[in-house]
């Protein structure tokens, strides 16, 4: 039975699946009974969408203009 | 990978193949530095498209080439985010690692009349908060976090951009995510995140 320091340490790798059948199995016996565990598990899922949904600036216009004027300098390089 | 006692520069036919695979992949890329090194990101595309073509030539696997280009890609933005640190931050891993910020948002309380805390906590920061916690993160521990979490790239993969073995790349990822943690409730105290109704 592992405690729920334990189980903490493993979850987000749980969630990633990176945990092999044995620890799955134990951190997936604690988390049946142990309530605030799942409250982690629940926020570590929320942390992991609000990592994903952390939008980025896309490439604008004027950048990937110079890019591809890098990119035809280094074509007539002889 | 790569075929020793290749000439150095690209057949002209290769380098045309490099030209359509930059320019393909250039929205991905320009992306992907963003989040590593923020305002220089163009730079540190500009730097990885001088060394991909140089290196284009001994690509033996054309279907590698997009992960190849990115590993480029991440390793100039890890050089210039080392060449801008000024020296290594010392980080108290043991205090860190026992931190849970699931556990200090629910002890702490900081919204009392909300009845979905810890989702008021996170809706709390913006895109330019969170730019600002990941960026103060040591490099070694950002570049494995915001290539899994906010890219999506597996964790082999960003093993082999980093070209570290997968239990280094493992260990840092979780030293990572432990480090946001307590950078998130940080910047929160530090700038007034804990009132109720600051953000909204």
């Amino acid at each position: 039975m592992i405690t729920c320091a334990e189980a903490v340490r493993q979850l987000w790798d749980y969630l990633d699946g990176l945990v092999d059948e044995s620890q799955r199995e134990a951190i997936e016996e604690h988390l049946s009974f142990c309530r605030r565990c799942c409250g982690e598990v629940e926020f570590a899922e929320e942390l992991r969408r609000f990592l994903a949904e952390h939008p980025e600036t896309e490439l604008p216009d004027d950048a990937r203009a110079r890019l591809v004027a890098t990119l035809e300098e280094l074509e007539k390089r002889p | 990978m790569v075929r020793a006692n290749e000439p150095e520069e690209p057949t002209a036919r290769q380098s045309g193949g490099f030209q359509a695979l930059a320019e393909r992949e250039l929205p991905r890329l320009y992306r992907v530095a963003r989040r590593l090194v923020g305002d220089e990101a163009e730079d540190a595309v500009q730097d990885a498209l001088l060394k991909g073509y140089r290196g284009y030539g001994q690509l033996e696997d054309a279907a590698a080439a997009p992960a190849w280009l990115t590993a480029i890609v991440v390793n100039c933005c890890r050089d210039r985010a080392r060449a801008r640190a000024r020296r290594p931050e010392v980080v108290e891993l043991d205090e860190v690692e026992e931190f849970s910020l699931f556990r200090t948002i629910a002890d702490e309380d900081p919204y009392p009349y909300s009845d979905s805390l810890h989702l008021d906590f996170l809706q709390q920061f913006g895109a330019e908060d969170v730019r600002a916690v990941l960026a103060s993160l040591p490099e070694r521990y950002r570049v494995p976090l915001v290539l899994v979490y906010c890219e999506g790239y597996h964790v082999k993969e960003v093993a082999f951009f980093l070209d570290v073995p997968l239990g280094t790349m493992l260990a840092r990822l979780h030293r990572g995510r432990k480090l946001f943690e307590r950078r998130l409730w940080d910047y929160a105290r530090e700038y007034g995140l804990l009132k109720e109704g600051a953000r909204r």
